[in-house]
């Protein structure tokens, strides 16, 4: 029972900062502190007319679209490599693969920037962000679509074979539908994840902001701070609309898989 | 030539694995291998000397500030995995002893939530929930439980532990969760038919048995939370910052990529060191106890 206390107490913790952002964003005061000051949809508004916001947040879309197309395809290609195939070095290969999950992401952003900019001396441009993105949100997809490759039937694609099927069409046919919720969680992780990161974008970000570095720039200005408050309050109530899609997502290929749910997303 | 070497299905994994491992090779080994050679180079202006030298890290040895951030940042990650750990092993032990089978996923899910939501901004609301007039000192002051606000808790290392605890949380409490799922309920039940009081149940057949999960979320917090510089920055203050900043300020704003790369490797190897002395100790441990 004081476990069950102690729980409620953690998630309370948890959730502290997210459900403090709209009592800001509505507050009718340019200071974040309490006492709140009264009701206003102004910051709403502030937002709607601030045209370099609106840059941003079409860049990091764009950017995050691209990643999780690339990291969901180079996910599909090592989770089934994994679950289907023994091949040598196996477990070095996915070991390297799924590094980014516990590198320190500075180390990431700075080895990119040195070998981008020093190196190659090429510009950064929303594709070294988009190329990094790739890097760090493909150990999630994998995450993901293990599951879905791994408790896949494969008598399903050896009776689909055995009835004349290519091995492309087989793919495409059976195995793509039965792991279908896997891929559409797997891209809208990767598109949150991508979305949402702040410390490699600093980095590898060329003239376009994406919308982190540009609210880290607003954060030094008090006076702007309400508005970036009412940004995080969409933000948020997005990123859980697209969670829960994805968590439906990820039950249903469980479900399809005729498996009991054990938990979450990692 | 690799026909007569590899059996067709040998071939087609590695084909099919191809792809995601070049990717990793070209922008991760490639790019951490530069950052290892770019230590030794050094930076004249504007102008980049390839000559192979340590000077970087003698100086990363010489002047006291690079060891001073690398010890508190050391100190602070150590801080924050403890609290961290420590705190989540009670919700996972919670969430998978406790919590009927079908309400699991619902809790892993709310745990979940607040990590994926935008970080930035979350950071920046603990600087709101502990500063001076902050949420927390006008809540206590108000309930009468405090005279004068709390100084101690922003602006210093305290504030940087107390924010990345909360940042990581799920990723501790997950490879927890994971191994106590794992543990045989029946082996429990057999340590308690056997006399073992609950406490010593615990301490002899459960923990060890989770302990693989434990060691698992210590490296997945400790390893990342070095890398962090939003949060000293937003919330440490002058002596909360960290060799992260430091890596930062080298290469966008004093234009030393060499040193910043040297420090880079720094911190790499020293948390490595520590995180493998980790995993040793604990396999101590856990011979010990058997």
């Amino acid at each position: 029972m004081s476990l069950r206390l102690y729980a409620i107490g953690y998630l309370i913790f948890l959730y502290l900062p997210i459900l403090l952002l709209p009592l800001f964003a509505f507050n009718d005061s340019t200071i974040i502190a309490f006492p709140l000051d009264g009701f206003t949809f102004r910051w709403f508004v502030e937002l709607w007319d601030t045209p370099a916001l609106h840059d941003a947040v079409r860049n990091s879309i764009y950017i995050a679209v691209l990643t999780a197309i690339f990291s969901t395809l180079l996910g599909i290609c090592a989770a089934r490599a994994a679950a289907k195939y023994e091949f040598p070095l196996k477990r070095s290969i996915m070991g390297l693969i799924m590094v980014p999950l516990v590198l320190p992401e500075i180390i990431v952003g700075v080895s990119l920037l040195v070998v981008v900019v020093q190196l190659l001396q090429w510009e950064l441009s929303t594709w070294t962000v988009v190329g990094a993105h790739v890097l760090i949100c493909t150990p999630f997809s994998i995450a993901i679509l293990n599951g879905a490759f791994q408790n896949m039937d494969t008598s399903l694609e050896e009776a689909a074979q055995d009835l004349g099927e290519t091995p492309f069409s087989t793919f495409r046919l059976v195995t793509l539908p039965l792991v279908m919720p896997g891929i559409i969680s797997s891209l809208l992780i990767s598109f949150t994840i991508s979305l949402d990161e702040f410390i490699i974008a600093f980095f590898l970000t060329g003239a376009e902001p994406t919308m982190p570095v540009y609210i880290w720039g607003l954060l030094r200005f008090p006076q702007k701070l309400p508005a970036v408050m009412a940004l995080g309050t969409i933000l948020v109530v997005l990123s859980i609309l697209l969670l829960m899609v994805a968590e439906y997502y990820r039950r249903r290929g469980l479900a399809r898989a005729g498996l009991k749910d054990k938990g979450g997303f990692l | 030539m690799a026909g007569a070497l590899f059996s067709g299905q040998t071939r087609s994994g590695l084909l099919l694995v191809s792809p995601p491992f070049l990717y990793a090779i070209a922008l991760l080994a490639v790019p951490l291998g530069a950052i290892v050679l770019f230590s030794f180079w050094t930076q004249d202006y504007l102008t980049l000397v390839t000559t192979p030298t340590l000077d970087n890290y003698r100086e990363a040895y010489i002047e006291p500030l690079y060891g001073l951030l690398l010890r508190r940042s050391l100190m602070i990650s150590a801080a924050v995995t403890a609290a961290t750990v420590v705190l989540a092993f009670p919700i996972a032990y919670f969430v998978s002893f406790h919590v009927r089978p079908e309400r699991k996923s619902l809790w892993l899910f709310l745990i979940t939530i607040p990590f994926w939501t935008s970080y930035l901004i979350r950071v920046f609301l603990w600087k709101v929930i502990l500063g001076f007039n902050g949420v927390l000192n006008s809540g206590l002051s108000g309930l009468g439980l405090i005279d004068e606000p709390l100084t101690f808790i922003l602006y210093n290392a305290n504030a940087v532990v107390i924010t990345l605890a909360h940042a990581f949380a799920p990723f501790a409490i997950l490879p927890i969760f994971v191994a106590l799922e794992r543990i045989d309920r029946s082996l429990i039940e057999a340590g308690r038919d056997l006399g073992e009081t609950k406490i010593m149940t615990f301490w002899r057949v459960t923990l060890p048995l989770a302990m693989p999960g434990v060691v698992a979320a210590v490296l997945i917090v400790f390893i990342p939370t070095i890398g962090d510089y939003v949060t000293p920055r937003l919330v440490g203050g002058p002596n909360g910052l960290m060799i992260a900043n430091m890596i930062q300020t080298q290469f966008l704003k004093l234009n030393n990529a060499p040193m910043g790369a040297a420090l880079a490797v720094i911190a790499m190897l020293s948390v490595s060191f520590i995180a493998l002395l980790f995993v040793w100790a604990n396999r101590r441990f856990l011979r010990v106890k058997q």
